[in-house]
Formats: C-alpha cells, structure tokens, sequence
C-alpha cells in the first residue's frame, strides 16, 4: 500500500517534491479528565461524567491532572524532546461544545519541545512541540440528516468529553512523502502505545491527524504556501488527502496560479473542500490562564518519569529482528504493540520463529495485547510438540484473547474445553492404514511416486477425525509405510 | 449588636439558642431590609433549620464550633446550594448551584447560619452598587447614600444589623471600600489565603473572598475560619491558617508603619504643619483624596506612634500607575470569565435563529450596560496587535507595583492609606465611569500586588460621615496588619451607630 501510494506520487510530481508537517492530538489515557476528577471514559449516558468544572459552571476551577503530565512527560521523552517549564493559557472563543467559551491549551510554553523521530523506512522528522489542552464536549445536530448542521432544528451536547486531555504533538515540515507521513503516524502510534499514553485509535478519534501540505519545486528549501487538511479519520485518507493536496498545489502553479493558505477538509470524495482561509481566521486572544499555576517539573520528576518508561518501538524491533524476524514482520509486531509479549514468550522458551508468525498472522485481535507471555510460549509449545495442529493452535489463540487477561485463557484449559486431544499414535496409524486400503489406487500412485496424491490421504484421515489430526503427522506416516 | 463572638459563646455555653438569635435578625431584616435592600434572597427556611440543628448538637453536647448560632450573609456571588446565586444579574437570576462554595462549607462547618445572599454591582463590577440589576443597595447611615461596593450588600448587613457577619470577594477593593462607607471592619487577605472555589469569578488573578464584621476580633475570628489550603483551587497558597486573633492583643510598640505618600498628602490646605509625627507629603499626590479623610488618616498615623508604634512617611511611586493597569487586566480576564455566559447550559437564554444569534442575543439581554463595557475593554486589551501595548505593558506595571510594594516593606512592617478617596456618596453622584472607577483608587495596588490590606473605621469626615484607613502588610503579613487594626480601633473616636441600627423595629437584637 505504501510502496503503491509512493510510487503514484513520484509519478505525478515530477520537478515537485511535496513538504508535509503533521499535528497529531492523541486522548491521554488518564483515569479522570485533564482538570477535574470526573472519569474519563466513553461510551457512558451523555452528560453523566460531569463536574461543575466540566460543565464550565460559575465558580468551578481547574486542578491539572498530575498524571496526564506524567504521559505527556513520556511522549515527550520518548520523541527526544526537551522537557521545560510551562504555562497554560486561554484560547478564546464561542462554541457551545466548550462549556467555559474558552480552551485551556499551553501556547507559547508547551512542556515538550525540539525533539526528533526517525520513521522506519523514511528519515528522521524534528518535532517542534508537544503540548497539554483540554478536548470539547460533542454536539449533535436534531433534524438534518446524518447529525450534521445542515437542515437542523436543534442540537443536543454532550459534555463527558469535554475536558479529557489531549497532547498535541506538532512535527517540523520535514515530511516527504505521503508514505513516509503515514508511516511517521504509524511509528508514533507504537510508541504512544507501547508508553500507554493512548490507545491511539485513529478511526475512533482518540489519533486525530491534521496534514499540513505544500509543495516546492525539487532541491528548493523553500516552504510555500500550505493548506492544512483536517478530518483524516485513517492512515489511508491521510496518503490520499496528501496526494490529492500535492497534485492540486502542483497544478495551480503550473496553470500559474497559487494555492492560498486554508484550512480544508478531507471528503469521502476522494478531494479536500475548502473550510475557511486564515485570512478570516478567529483572533483567539491568548493569555496566561490565571486560575493554574506555571508547570516547572523538576528534574527528579522528569528523571522518575524516563526510569519509569518501557523499551521504545524501534528497540524492540531490533530485538525482534535479532530472534530472526524480519524488517517488516518486526514492524507489524511492534506497531500492535505486541513486541513485549513476542519477546517475553520467546525468553519463555517459545519457537521464536512460531510465536513472531502466530503474532503477525494470527494476532490482530482485540485483546491480544493483554495475553501473558507464559501463556503463550505455552500455546506455541504445545504446538510444537506435536499435542496441537496449526490450524488448532490459531484457534486456541482466538479464543485466548478473548478471554485474556483472565485465567480462563490457559491454552491447555482451552484445547481441552474444544476437544483438541492429541491423537494417540496408534489411533492415527490405524486411520491412516484403514485410508490407503480405501484407496489403492492412489495408494499405487503414491508408491510410484506421485507425491501430491498425499493430499488423497491426508484428507480422510482429516475427515475421520473432523480436522483435529495433524497433517504434518499424517505424512510422515504415509512416508514410512510408502518405503518400509 | 451582639458581636459574633458573644453570640458564638453563648451558643456554645447553652445560655443562648441558636433559634433566638437568628430570629432576631429575622426581625430586624423583615423591619429594614425594605429601606436598605441589603439581601437578594433571605434564606429564612434554610436558616432555621439550620439553627435548629445548632441547638440539637448543642443539646447532645456537641460544640458546633467557633461560629455556632453566628448568623452570617454571603455576597451573591459565592455559590451556595439550592439557594439562587446571582451575581445581581439578569443573566443568572434564579440560577442555584449544585454545590457550596469552599468558603460557605467552612463557615457552615464551623456552626454559622447562612440568612441570605447580599446584592452586589453586577458580577462585583462596580463601587456602589449602583449596577445591580435588582435596584442599589442603600448605606443604613444615610439612605440617599450609596454604601459602596460591590460588595455593597454586605456591608450594609452588617452595617444595619442584619448579621453580624458578611463574607465579600474583593477585586480592586469590593470589600474594603464599601466597609469604610459603612463604618466596618473589611478584609482582603492575601491572595490565595482564602480559597476561590465557588466564587463567581470577576478577574482571577485579583479575586478573593473575605470577610465584614463590626470590630477587628469578630473579622479575624472569620477570617480564621475561611483561611487554609484548599486542594481545588490551584491557587490556594499551601500554609496553615495562623492564629489570627493572637495578634489582636499584641501592642505595636516597635513596628514600624508607613504612610504612603502618594495616597495621603499633607495635613490641612496644603499648609506646612505635618503634624506631631509626620512631615509633609514630598513628590506626587494622587489628586481626588478628601481633605476629611486625608485627615482621619493622619491622626491614625498618629494613634499609633502614640501606641509606641515608629511611624514615617514612605513613597510607593507605582501606585499612580495601579489604576490604569488594573482597568486593562481585570476587564481582560473578565472578558473571559464571562463569555461562558452564553444561553446554552444555565441562567438566561434568548432563542435565535442559530446558536451564533442566540448566544448574541442572550448577553444582549443578560449583561448590563458596565458589564459590557468591561467585556468590550477587556476583549480589546487582548486582541491581536493590542496586547503588548494594553495587557502586556499592564502586567509590566503589576510586576513594578509588587517591586514597589516590595522596597516599602523592606522598611515597614505596615502601610497606611486611605481606603476609600471619599466618604459615602449620593446616589447618581459618579455617574461617570471614570469617576466612578477614581473609588478604587487606593485599594487598588494591593490587589495588584497580592498582599493583604484591610479597612478599620477611624472616626468621621463629611455629613458626620465614617471614613475607614487602610491598614497594609505584605503578603501573608495578616498577623502585623490585624495587630495595627486593633490598635487603631482602640484609638479611634466613637463612630455613631447607624440610625437604622439604633432603630428598635427588631425584637431587640441584643444591644
């Protein structure tokens, strides 16, 4: 996918070379809200993860949430960025999604700054700043069609959002590519989950991508006019918008014109649609937010912090690759944030070339990263000792993460509760002796030589046992009575 | 009046029900509060339930605590639940909060009866309560005068002997100013003594809560009981209260009191005669200071080197500045504060064809004329392209009134003023804002600097008027401060108690 965008952008933009720079907001994922100690979780009845200071009520004031500095602390570090002393501010404006009319955001003093990340497969992208700010409740729109504001009678808010904390992670146009942005996201999300700072899901809104994209003509370190891209809901709408918004600048320049700097929307179009240009854009009348204190972690803070901070993605990755993964095997794993698991099975004394193939075919399943490490050397030891089939294994494994982190998921417990005995050798032998009299003629082919018509054998003996031999087993049987 | 201590005794002794006291406050609002509109709501139902809950810990032999049976009004702007908190505006007429503010839980807590909410100038923007949306409050000592404000309503409670104790919020001297038109005792405490949770937020960075009483031991003792680190608000100062009533009873023999000159010129037309102690005022005097109460303030001066206080004269020179920078902060974080006021979760809305036209026309309808003004000067200091020159070189001025206030106390223990430039004016009489806003004049710069500075009544100017000095100390310095206070009070002239306090319309409150 990547290779393909890629190679599709190079083609379109010959002389041009695209420059992108990325704001990621991730959802922090504290136990309570940024300001207040109302939980922060969703999927609850609107309106009932509340406080006075959630609902911006008179009187109501913020009290910073000790953790949600201790996480952004962490990505900070993690992205080799400097932690410094810092300052939230007001940023105000009228919406009814946010209870005060104002966001409490760190502006011109953000915690983490001038930092830098290499993406596997691209260069290394300087992060200029991350920064804390509280997230918006959400409206919905009563009467048009699909919640949107068009052809609305009424709006209905939901404030259990508002106030959740955010990071906001800004990179330096260092960008090249549509692939290598997308792989800068997928990177930074392996690391934001591997820190458990996020569960980082793009889709469900807790990674939300803004693209900031322009285009300049090949070996020029100018920056042109950009246009910042919102509403880029997966790593594909953020390759394809950024594609789309490359080809569009290219092309108004040669056609002589030139892109004005706005903000646009990504559609499911296929195209971005203009939202506003900056010109008209909000005066935000920043100032220093005088119901919190200045932030000044010190150092002995900072220091518990980074002790405190698991092994990083790209870490991890060269242990993988060390156990004989491969590069991309390693980035699979890593990006699920199963690299510990992987890596703790394999010191278990699982096969480490079973357990990096069950974690990369067989994995990308809810609740995979809350299996134990012992549990699984075990399910990949069972298997490799023959008491469980591949096909058997992958479907201890499902059955695992649903039940993980409980102590139901113990794969003997499992394959016993499926009925997956291994065969008595002497059961398989007599299935396999009652298969080849059923078939002589194959049998004959087989003898000559004719190694595919196993498949013949290998297939009854399934059926007798309704799948549950091993067909590795089988062969090595047929084998023995073929030159015997 | 009975004093909330003697009260709070007799209470706690079991010679006094809590029931009875609160009943003859009762009487004396029901006879005079039609006169001086100190209340926006009396809480009579609330307040005798709670009275009667006094008596049965009483009964059981529980103390209720320091406070026990002390009937006590709270300003309109500190959130009290189930009972309407206002802010004396259309905008959130009606409103009652889902929770007490830290302040009213501690009061409460310590066995005070809440009677009712006090009027204010809307949002306590304002020195005269004049801008209320529910009519001006009226000083119990002339009724065609104004008693001051914002928080105008409390001090005319106590004042009249509607309680004998008010709670305030003070934000460029809301608390202060309309005490010394009334001829009571006023505190601001240092910023961040007293926690702001549950107060309806002015400016934040200048807000805080204290407390009205007729003489200095009832205020301290209040004052005591608010004080204290208070975990959700971030600005609340982590240190224990001290005990404030120890410092009444020390003599100020040995401290050293500066009069500020910019705020206190020389004694009587501007002839050389400074008086037994003081010299004449060198430099810049602010003008509009009443020769009555530039007088008053002297003779305090000299009270107290009598007491065996070293008293001299010491320039501030960054409080000429104080008026101009507290006009371009307070209105900017104002305008913040109350842009949440906007039709979609509480108090007023105006339906519109959209949410844009609704929240316009809510504030429209909700704010009142000076309210809007301090939103529209508030939100230019902070727009783009203005901000260095307004709100920025405004902060520079704070940061040289601190330095300022500073180099003074690295000379004196305590600083004297006047309060308020006037004795209690007429009604209609500031009319102008600017005039109106010169009321702030001297209270200003400690709420520019954070420290704590507070109002004692010493005798009377115009019209037989009272005049209330500003007593100053550094930040946390309350002990020094109540330790002057007290003095000047035991010094002081008799104050004549206000015609509606020496009305017996009650069913005899005590005195």
């Amino acid at each position: 996918m990547a290779a393909t965008s890629q190679a599709a952008t190079g083609a379109a933009l010959s002389g041009w070379e695209t420059v992108v720079g990325l704001e990621v907001h991730v959802e922090l994922a504290t136990d309570t809200k940024l300001f207040s100690a109302a939980p922060s979780r969703f999927g609850d009845e609107p309106n009932t993860n509340v406080t006075p200071v959630c609902l911006g009520l008179p009187g109501s004031l913020p009290v910073l949430n000790r953790r949600a500095v201790e996480l952004a602390m962490a990505v900070g570090l993690a992205l080799n960025c400097e932690i410094r002393p810092s300052v939230f501010h007001r940023k105000n404006y009228f919406y009814p999604d946010m209870p005060k009319d104002y966001q409490v955001s760190q502006y011109d003093q953000p915690i983490c700054s001038d930092g830098w990340l290499d993406v596997p497969g691209g260069g290394r992208v300087g992060i200029e700043r991350a920064h804390l700010e509280e997230d918006a409740g959400k409206t919905t729109h009563l009467g048009g069609a699909d919640g949107r504001i068009h052809g609305a009678v009424g709006a209905l808010v939901d404030y259990n959002r508002a106030g959740t904390p955010l990071l906001e992670i800004v990179s330096r146009p260092d960008i090249a590519s549509a692939a290598e942005a997308s792989a800068y996201v997928e990177e930074l999300r392996a690391i934001l989950l591997a820190l458990g700072a996020s569960d980082a899901r793009l889709e469900e809104g807790s990674m939300r991508v803004d693209a900031n994209i322009s285009v300049r003509p090949v070996g020029s370190t100018d920056l042109r006019t950009r246009c910042e891209v919102k509403n880029l809901n997966s790593l594909r709408s953020l390759r394809n918008a950024i594609d789309f918004e490359a080809r569009r600048h290219i092309g108004l320049y040669e056609a002589g014109e030139a892109p004005v700097q706005e903000t646009r929307h990504w559609s499911t179009d296929g195209r971005t649609h203009s939202l506003r240009s900056k010109e008209e854009a909000d005066d935000y009348r920043y100032f220093p937010e005088p119901d919190l204190v200045p932030l000044e972690p010190d150092p002995d803070w900072i220091e518990r912090v980074r002790a405190a901070m698991p092994e990083l993605p790209a870490a991890l990755r060269e242990r993988l690759c060390a156990q004989g993964a491969d590069a991309a095997d390693a980035q699979v794993i890593a990006s699920r944030g199963l690299a510990p698991l992987v890596l703790d099975a394999v010191a278990a004394g699982a096969d480490a070339s079973r357990t990096v193939t069950h974690a990369v075919q067989n994995l990308a399943l809810d609740g995979a990263e809350l299996l134990e490490a012992a549990q699984l050397a075990s399910l990949v030891q069972m298997e490799t000792s023959g008491q469980l089939t591949a096909t058997q294994a992958k479907a201890v494994l499902t059955h695992m993460c649903e039940r993980a982190p409980d102590a139901a998921a113990d794969p003997s417990a499992i394959a016993a509760e499926l009925g997956y005995e291994a065969m008595d050798s002497g059961e398989l032998e007599a299935l396999v002796d009652q298969a080849i009299a059923d078939n002589p003629e194959a049998w004959e082919k087989f003898c000559a030589g004719e190694a595919k018509v196993a498949g013949v054998f290998v297939g009854a003996v399934m059926k007798a046992t309704r799948g549950q031999a091993d067909g590795q087993a089988v062969t090595r049987l047929l084998a023995q009575r073929r030159d015997a | 009046m009975t004093s909330a201590h003697v009260i709070a005794s007799e209470v706690r002794a079991g010679t006094r029900r809590a029931t009875d006291v609160l009943e003859d406050f009762l009487g004396r609002i029901e006879a005079h509060d039609g006169d001086v509109h100190a209340f926006n709501t009396v809480s009579a139902e609330q307040a005798r339930a709670a009275a009667a809950a006094i008596d049965a810990a009483v009964d059981e032999g529980r103390d209720p605590g320091p406070l026990a049976g002390v009937p006590v009004a709270f300003k309109d702007n500190l959130c009290t639940r189930g009972v309407a908190t206002t802010c004396s505006s259309r905008m959130l007429e009606g409103w009652q909060p889902p929770y007490d503010a830290t302040v009213v839980q501690a009061m409460t807590a310590a066995g005070a009866v809440m009677i009712g909410k006090t009027n204010l100038d809307e949002f306590a923007m304002g020195s005269s309560t004049e801008h209320s949306a529910f009519g001006p409050t009226r000083n119990p000592y002339d009724l065609a005068r104004v008693p001051g404000g914002s928080s105008g309503g409390s001090a005319a409670a106590v004042a009249a002997g509607f309680a004998p104790l008010a709670l305030g919020s003070d934000t460029g001297g809301s608390i202060r100013q309309p005490a010394s038109l009334c001829g009571i005792v006023g505190i601001k405490p240092t910023y961040g003594r007293v926690s702001r949770y549950g107060l309806v937020a002015f400016a934040s960075s200048f807000d805080q809560i204290g407390p009205f009483a007729t003489d200095v031991a009832d205020a301290a003792l209040a004052l005591g009981v608010i004080s204290g680190h208070d975990p959700v608000d971030s600005t609340s100062i982590p240190a224990a209260a001290p005990d404030f009533e120890a410092a009444l009873a020390r003599g100020v023999e040995g401290l050293r009191v500066g009069v500020v000159s910019e705020l206190t010129g020389s004694r009587g037309n501007g002839a050389a005669n400074g008086g037994p102690v003081l010299g004449d005022a060198a430099g810049e005097v602010l003008d509009g200071i009443d020769a009555d109460v530039t007088e008053r303030v002297l003779e305090a001066a000299d009270a107290l080197a009598d007491a065996g206080a070293t008293v001299g004269r010491v320039s501030v020179p960054a409080v000429t500045y104080g008026l101009t920078a507290y006009y371009l902060i307070a209105p900017a974080e104002a305008s913040s504060n109350l842009a949440r006021y906007d039709g979609t979760r509480y108090g007023l809305r105006v339906e519109g064809a959209d949410v844009e036209e609704m929240n316009r026309l809510t504030r429209r309808a909700g704010f009142g004329d000076e309210v809007k003004a301090r939103i529209m000067l508030g939100t230019f200091a902070l727009s783009a392209g203005y901000y260095d020159a307004y709100y920025g070189k405004a902060q520079r001025v704070r940061m040289l009134t601190r330095r300022d206030f500073d180099a003074a106390y690295a000379d004196f223990d305590v600083l004297l003023s006047p309060t308020s430039p006037c004795v209690a004016f007429r009604f209609g009489e500031r009319a102008d804002p600017m005039t109106m806003y010169r009321c702030d004049t001297c209270t200003i710069p400690s709420n520019l600097s954070g420290d704590p500075a507070m109002s004692v009544p010493f005798g009377t100017g115009a019209e037989d008027l009272p005049v209330g000095v500003q007593v100053m100390a550094p930040a946390l310095g309350e002990e020094a401060m109540l330790t002057v206070a007290a003095a000047l009070e035991r010094a002081a002239p008799p104050l004549p108690k206000p015609p509606l306090a020496r009305m017996s319309g009650s069913k005899g409150a005590g005195s």
